[in-house]
């Protein structure tokens, strides 16, 4: 009976008991689920144009930081150097398209899930020759990201706001705002609908799969820009952020590998879900459930949608 | 070019290649180094390296070696990853080597019994299996010149001094940050030991390797928990998070302790709020030692070097500058029991057991006050010396305390109970056989 208690009713007593813990375990899950949220949109915006897991949106996420941090080292003012990495991220989306997609176009996509393996590892290794494997710091103020902490007061105890995590979920969201509306309401967007359909029904009617490609593989790029700015602001730039990337693959196990807004709500369940569990569950089993809770979380609602949240259900006649 | 002329050049240049590797001539010794200067704990690894590689570099080109022996330096990239690391075991062990240290508590733990059985010493200096210090149980393995249990203790002993004697922590809490792998966990049979012993209570709050750089969840459980004391057991880019988060989270960083592994990087990640974090060394930091002029001199300056010279001198830097002592030290000894100049992997054993870093020694090699002195001995292959506190002051350590003793009484039951468990779980460990040359 003792365990049922501390299961079923002792972490809701205790979220009654110190409310302002429970807003604070939430603002943090939800600025790690935007977080995720603009990791897994990276996965989605291939996915949906190419059918290609991408593999390599992690170290992407790594690499775009570095080059970042490496062009300011070099001396390059910081906003320029933003932008330079913007225009980094769009020669990989063209050198990505030419040498690893064009020439695998009609393999299976298992093959095309292989080539980004293959692609992350030399970006690994590409990465490291050239910034070497040292930690580096975000140039955070330089990019006149905000710092520094506000409490609020409040429900008996206080709430820290990291402006930091503010401006991240304020970038973020607008970022995913302006992507899911470039796609939805331009014309490269419907293009990108088509291609995702159907390759033969978009070639048929004039859509160029190398450009869209490109487009796809470029916007990836560009989040995972923002996301290698943001996740290093908060810890540091290393190697070991492309392992957070992972944390990408349970927001599509229950986002749907398709979907936009999938891959938002994706990413705030686990991120406010998987926060919840480690801190009111987790010491039941000494700490560190949070690692594999996301992916319970995301099981969990595949029994009830095996397409994912948002995810198109197929249904074949036979 | 087709694929088969490109084919039968890439066999020509890897014929040619391994007709270029190193040759052991009969005037050298072989000192393979396992480093990671690659993922996600090069930032540890990396300054490591460089000191370890350097400091044997620089006995190289200024005395020609040890005893004018050559040292044939070899680096094998292990990326902190056990499978690599019993890799590069596997692969160095054929050419001879005179000492392996792994670098890491998961690689060195495999090979513990393999060490016996190709008569290759192990340096897992400061860290790996605490009880291996038993000597007499594992004549192939060395830690000096503490362990972990040894670390821990300090950390408690130093809290518990300064709330007035250990008998104070009762009722405290004590927070516990740690890697959640063989090296976050070694010390955590002894913390709960000594919180049964003095009445503090303990929280855990263990950290993924893929999370390391994720740790907010970790730091709302402190807040929950109101640890009176944080004590860290990280590595590689942990450390660095840990110390932005603490200070994100409003965490006293008076009150934060780490075992010995930080660096300077790890404590600059928290910024200002960073300054009075606090860990163990027992080494010092900084460059005025001849022996490291001596780096600067015949190694950096000469471009022999992948340490940039800022560096230098740096704690992890000299963290690998002080391994690789131990390493020369284990070498020259066997040449001098042994009275051969080309010694085996046997004869560095035999000349780690007779390590004695005296005042008088330290100052012979350049390295008059860079550390305490030590000797390892027969049974005692760690020496269990004292380390010290130091603080960031926000820019750089400064030390703040003077050398503080382990516990030994509490950790000598438990490092014996440890060892000859290990001993009883691996049926058929050998009793030990090897020679000694210094009991005492």
């Amino acid at each position: 009976m003792d365990i049922l208690y501390k299961i079923f009713i002792e972490p809701f007593v205790f979220m009654g008991e110190a409310p302002d813990l429970l807003i604070q375990t939430l603002w943090e899950g939800l600025v790690s689920g935007i977080l995720y949220a603009l990791i897994a949109l990276g996965f989605v915006l291939i996915f949906k144009a190419s059918g290609v897991f991408n593999f390599a949106q992690g170290i992407m996420v790594v690499f775009s930081a570095l080059i970042l941090v490496g062009l300011y080292e070099q001396g390059v003012p910081a906003l320029l150097a933003l932008l330079l990495t913007g225009g980094a991220m769009l020669i990989l989306a063209l050198t990505v398209e030419r040498v690893v997609l064009r020439p695998l176009v009609n393999q299976p996509d298992i093959i095309l899930f292989m080539a980004t393996f293959g692609l992350t590892y030399f970006l690994i290794g590409f990465g490291e020759l050239i910034f070497g494997g040292s930690p580096k710091e975000m140039i955070t103020s330089e990019l006149y990201l905000p710092q520094g902490t506000t409490e609020v007061e409040m429900l008996g105890g206080f709430v820290r706001f990291q402006h930091l995590d503010i401006a991240a979920t304020v970038i973020a969201s607008i970022m995913i705002g302006l992507l899911a509306v470039f796609f939805s309401k331009t014309r490269i967007g419907r293009a990108l609908r088509a291609v995702a359909d159907s390759h033969k029904a978009a070639l048929s009617v004039g859509i160029s799969l190398n450009q869209i490609w490109v487009i796809v593989w470029f916007a990836a790029g560009i989040v995972a820009l923002v996301a290698g700015i943001m996740w290093g602001a908060r810890a540091g730039v290393s190697f070991s952020l492309q392992i957070i990337a992972l944390k990408a693959l349970p927001v599509l196990i229950l986002g749907g590998f398709t979907s936009i807004p999938g891959a938002i709500i994706g990413g705030l369940i686990i991120g406010i879900g998987e926060k919840l569990g480690e801190f009111y569950w987790g010491p039941l089993v000494g700490g560190g459930i949070e690692t594999w809770l996301a992916y319970v979380i995301a099981l969990l609602f595949l029994l009830y949608r095996p397409q994912g949240l948002f995810g198109e259900k197929i249904i074949e006649r036979i | 070019m087709s694929f088969r002329k490109l084919s039968l050049g890439l066999a020509v240049a890897t014929l040619v290649g391994g007709a270029t590797l190193p040759a052991f001539a009969q005037d050298s010794v072989y000192v393979p180094l396992f480093t990671y200067r690659t993922g996600p704990f090069a930032g540890s690894g990396i300054p490591i390296a460089d000191g370890m590689h350097d400091y044997l570099q620089m006995l190289n080109e200024r005395d020609g070696g040890i005893g004018g022996v050559k040292l044939v330096l070899e680096e094998c990239e292990t990326g902190y990853d056990t499978k690599k690391g019993v890799e590069c075991y596997e692969a160095v062990k054929g050419k001879n080597p005179v000492i392996v240290n792994p670098w890491s508590t998961g690689i060195t733990l495999p090979l513990i019994p393999r060490a016996s059985v190709d008569k290759i010493p192990i340096l897992s200096m400061a860290y790996g299996l605490s009880a291996s210090a038993r000597g007499d149980i594992f004549p192939w393995v060395f830690n000096p010149p503490a362990t972990y249990w040894d670390g821990l203790s300090m950390i408690v002993k130093y809290i518990g001094e300064k709330e007035g004697g250990l008998e104070k922590l009762k009722g405290k809490k004590i927070g516990f940050l740690h890697l959640d792998a063989a090296f976050g966990k070694e010390p955590v049979p002894l913390l709960q030991e000594l919180a049964k012993q003095y009445g503090f209570e303990v929280a855990l709050y263990p950290v993924a390797a893929q999370d390391m750089q994720n740790q907010s969840s970790q730091w709302l459980s402190v807040r929950r928990d109101r640890p009176d004391y944080m004590i860290m057991w990280g590595w590689g880019a942990m450390n660095g998070a840990a110390v932005k988060e603490a200070v994100r989270s409003g965490y006293p960083m008076d009150k934060f302790y780490s075992v010995w592994w930080p660096g300077e990087d790890d404590a600059r990640a928290g910024g200002a709020g960073a300054k009075g974090f606090k860990m163990l060394n027992w080494h010092a930091v900084g460059t005025d030692y001849p022996a490291l002029k001596d780096i600067q001199k015949h190694v950096v300056d000469k471009g022999l070097s992948k340490a940039p010279k800022d560096k230098v001198g740096e704690l992890l830097y000299n963290r690998g500058v002080y391994n690789s002592l131990l390493i020369a030290e284990g070498i020259a000894q066997a040449q001098t029991v042994t009275g051969k100049k080309v010694v085996t992997g046997e004869d560095v054993r035999r000349g780690m057991e007779n390590i004695k870093l005296d005042p008088a020694r330290l100052k012979e090699l350049g390295l008059e006050g860079f550390t305490d002195p030590m000797a390892l001995t027969c049974t005692d292959h760690n020496s269990h010396s004292p380390a010290f506190m130091q603080e960031w002051d926000g820019s750089k350590w400064v030390k703040i305390s003077e050398p503080i003793k382990p516990m030994t009484e509490q950790v000598r039951a438990q490092l014996d109970a440890a060892a000859k468990d290990y001993a009883d779980k691996n049926p058929g460990w050998p009793k030990r056989s090897e020679r000694c040359d210094n009991q005492s």
